[in-house]
């Protein structure tokens, strides 16, 4: 069976999760955490027994911070969400609590804006500033490689398909925000900035080997149709690329499973960014590149005629 | 015989290639030794260092008003308000304390200057705050008597009016600031001490005067204003506050100056140690404060540790059954490159941080990248026909190109990502690209001198079954 024939239906799977992740996106947003939009959260622990959440609600109403969001953590902790506390009013919000049972501070976060709205600024720069180079570095890198793709578009379907990556993650969090509540923090954006990095990879492992198969021919003096060496290039490299993402997700998943609260959904957003690049390297980038070559080949079948 | 022959041949090579792999081995038990005794010993020279979310602690973030200095200064200045905040800090017993300026970065419209300060082990920050809080900041204004009259006025007036609106004077719709800014802060200041009046300036005697002494910019600053402004009143503000506006009756040279403010000995002894712990030059306000209580960080260390020990475990069963003899070897190499990075930590060392734990953990992932591209490249030399030590051989070159491509990308995002980072991301940042660099040391050198001493030949079965990989036989 030859999969060349059917690689424009490769682009379906790609194509509705990309779809559903920007409906997602549009219908819920992302929420974002205190430390990008600036706020307090506070976790307390009650050895001796942790009293209701609505409970404490209603003393904490009284203190009048606004829009105070409590909720039950842990085997006796509760935690507290609200806007950014001075330290008149964390004295305040702590004796209130006491008044519940003794009390333990677990943490305590208090971000004013300023700091956050920077970050968000910074993200953008920072994806625009990864993009770029990796389009500059592959295109530097298959430089060589002109014929039939020249080397830069090779760069420009690396960014779609890393596009991609980093878009369904952040529709699975949109998701994931309207139905539990999850907020996305500046780990999230290392999440996405470090897909960026490292979904890149089984992309470059497939042009290698086109590269490399183009030139091997080249130097035989054999003609072979550019769909045939792509395909090619996909079937030996299909294992490696599959398994080099397989132990990064082994390592990724341990660490959502075992490893602590804090990186946890760090570890969530970079295993979905993991799993949509490894079939975005194989099935969208390449089907890709053949469609870019069958295009400009009509395109230049028609100037000539 | 002729085999045997053959063998011989090759025998000073293999010698040294035997030599090698063991020089490697050794190298990296010792250095595995080295990191676990280190580990082990609470008093060791260069133990692992925890950031604040693994050892517990504090982090408070001020931000620094420079809106009045001149944009040249601001470095400078920044830097003595690293430096006061800095003895405050160490003044009430925390250990290794970290202040460090930060600046926005250029993607802000508005330049912010913010000062961290780290408290480890530092839970309960109320006292830190306050301390820190606490130091004043000194300015000296000339008094505008007309304005400082008309602002009395109407001060008085509105006490009598309730109604009245209480603002500052204007002429022709702006407003006149009573005081005026002379450049003279606290930033000039040498030296603070506390001296009795003797009753000479006909206030009462021993009265508690606060002399401070300025350095030699402020010395010459406070004679030419004295010098331009005989007559007028200088105040002295502390915090904002006017302390005292004594006039000026003479040039005053020597950057001497005294301030008397109707203070009680106690009061003058703590605003003299105030001043001598530093005045700000600048003032600020706090930003963010994070708290992390010691329980959570030990308990996010410890799960931090389970998952990256549980990964691994898992990761060495399936190189190990898919790729047998060549994922043996891959799995010595990780365990190599792993001590290789524990080692650096303690070496440079890295601040560890939960998300630089999770990109130690995410680079063992990718550090087998390597060894798997070579493997996969092995088998196809291995089934192109090519005897096992030129399949061993090809296999890493062919590999390099997609090795370093690879690895150059990961570089790329990491040192983006350095500069994206606050300094608990940095330490994502650092360890990742740490990573990178020692996994691709770690496969290319380890991995092949490993391998190439293996005395694999594909004429047997075995040999073939240990070199091959999957569900192959």
């Amino acid at each position: 069976m030859s999969l060349k024939k059917f690689h424009y239906y490769f682009f379906i799977l790609p194509a509705i999760a990309a779809i559903l992740s920007l409906v997602a996106l549009s219908l819920w947003g992302l929420r974002p955490g205190i430390d990008l939009k600036g706020g307090s959260l506070l976790e307390v622990a009650y050895p001796d027994g942790r009293p209701t959440p609505e409970a404490v609600q209603v003393a904490v109403n009284e203190l009048s911070f606004g829009e105070v969001r409590i909720q039950p953590a842990g085997e006796n902790e509760l935690v507290l969400r609200q806007r950014s506390l001075s330290q008149d009013e964390k004295t305040a919000l702590d004796a209130t609590l006491a008044s519940f049972g003794r009390t333990e501070e677990v943490q305590f976060n208090s971000v004013g804006p300023s700091i956050g709205q920077e970050l968000v600024q910074k993200a953008w720069w920072a994806i625009a500033m990864i993009t770029l180079s990796i389009i500059l570095f592959i295109a530097f890198a298959f430089r060589h490689v002109s014929k039939p793709v020249s080397s830069w578009k090779y760069g420009l379907v690396a960014i779609v398909t890393l596009m991609h990556d980093i878009l369904i993650p952040t529709g699975y969090f949109a998701y994931l925000g309207y139905a539990r509540g999850a907020e996305v923090g500046v780990l999230f954006i290392v999440a996405l900035l470090t897909i960026l990095g490292i979904s890149i990879n089984d992309t470059i492992v497939v042009f290698d080997r086109i590269r490399e198969n183009l030139g091997l021919n080249e130097k035989k003096g054999k003609h072979e149709e550019y769909v045939d060496v792509v395909w090619k290039s996909i079937k030996q490299t299909m294992a490696r690329s599959i398994n080099t993402s397989f132990t990064v997700i082994i390592m990724l998943v341990a660490l959502y499973v075992f490893g602590p609260e804090s990186t946890k959904d760090f570890a969530l957003t970079l295993t979905i960014g993991m799993i949509a690049g490894t079939y975005s390297s194989i099935f969208l980038a390449s089907p890709l590149l053949i469609a870019i070559e069958t295009h400009g080949r009509k395109k230049s079948a028609k100037s000539a005629a | 015989m002729a085999e045997k022959a053959k063998i011989e041949s090759g025998d000073s090579e293999g010698v040294v290639r035997v030599f090698r792999a063991l020089i490697v081995i050794v190298l990296g038990c010792l250095l595995g030794y080295f990191v676990y005794t280190t580990t082990q010993n609470d008093e060791s020279k260069y133990p692992f260092k925890f950031g604040l979310d693994l050892a517990g602690g504090s982090q408070l973030v001020y931000i620094a008003d420079v809106s009045s200095v001149k944009k040249e200064e601001v470095s400078e200045l920044m830097s003595v308000l690293r430096a006061v905040i800095e003895r405050r800090v160490n003044s009430f017993g925390v250990s290794e304390p970290h202040v460090q300026i930060e600046t926005s970065s250029f993607v802000t419209e508005s330049t912010e200057q913010r000062l961290i300060v780290e408290l480890p082990g530092v839970t309960d920050i109320d006292e830190a705050i306050r301390q820190i809080g606490k130091t004043p900041q000194l300015e000296f204004k000339l008094v505008d008597e007309e304005a400082l009259a008309a602002q009395q006025s109407i001060d008085t007036f509105a006490a009598s009016n309730t109604n009245a609106a209480i603002g500052n004077v204007k002429v022709n719709g702006e407003a006149i600031e009573p005081y005026v800014d002379t450049g003279l802060t606290g930033r000039f200041l040498e030296r603070a001490e506390l001296v009795f009046g003797q009753g000479s300036q006909g206030g009462l005697s021993n009265e508690p005067i606060v002399s401070i002494t300025f350095n030699e910019e402020g010395g010459e600053l406070f004679e030419s204003i004295t010098r331009d402004n005989i007559g007028s009143s200088l105040a002295i503000f502390l915090d904002g506050e006017v302390v005292s506006a004594p006039r000026i009756n003479e040039v005053i040279g020597g950057g001497k100056a005294v301030i008397s403010g109707n203070f009680t000995p106690e009061e003058a002894r703590e605003l003299v140690r105030n001043l001598n712990f530093g005045a700000l030059p600048v003032p600020i306000t706090l930003d963010t404060t994070q708290t992390i209580g010691s329980s959570l960080g030990e308990e996010a260390l410890r799960a931090g540790v389970r998952a990256g020990v549980i990964g691994f475990a898992l990761l060495a069963i399936f190189m190990i059954a898919w790729y047998r003899l060549p994922g043996v070897i891959s799995v010595l190499a990780l365990i190599m490159y792993i001590i290789m990075m524990l080692a650096l930590f303690k070496f440079i060392p890295v601040v560890l941080t939960a998300a630089g734990i999770a990109g130690l953990i995410l680079s063992i992932g990718l550090a087998v990248d390597a060894n798997i591209l070579i493997a996969e490249r092995m088998k196809e030399e291995l089934i192109a026909g090519k005897s096992t030590q030129e399949a061993i051989k090809e296999g890493f070159d062919r590999a390099w190109l997609a090795i370093r491509d690879s690895n150059i990308a990961h570089i790329i995002a990491g040192v983006i990502l350095f500069w994206f980072g606050t300094s608990l991301i940095k330490g994502f940042a650092l360890v990742f690209s740490l990573g990178v660099v020692i996994s691709m040391i770690s496969a290319i050198t380890i991995s092949r001198t490993l391998l190439i001493v293996l005395p694999i030949k594909m004429q047997s079965r075995i040999g073939r079954f240990l070199m091959s990989s999957g569900i192959s036989k």
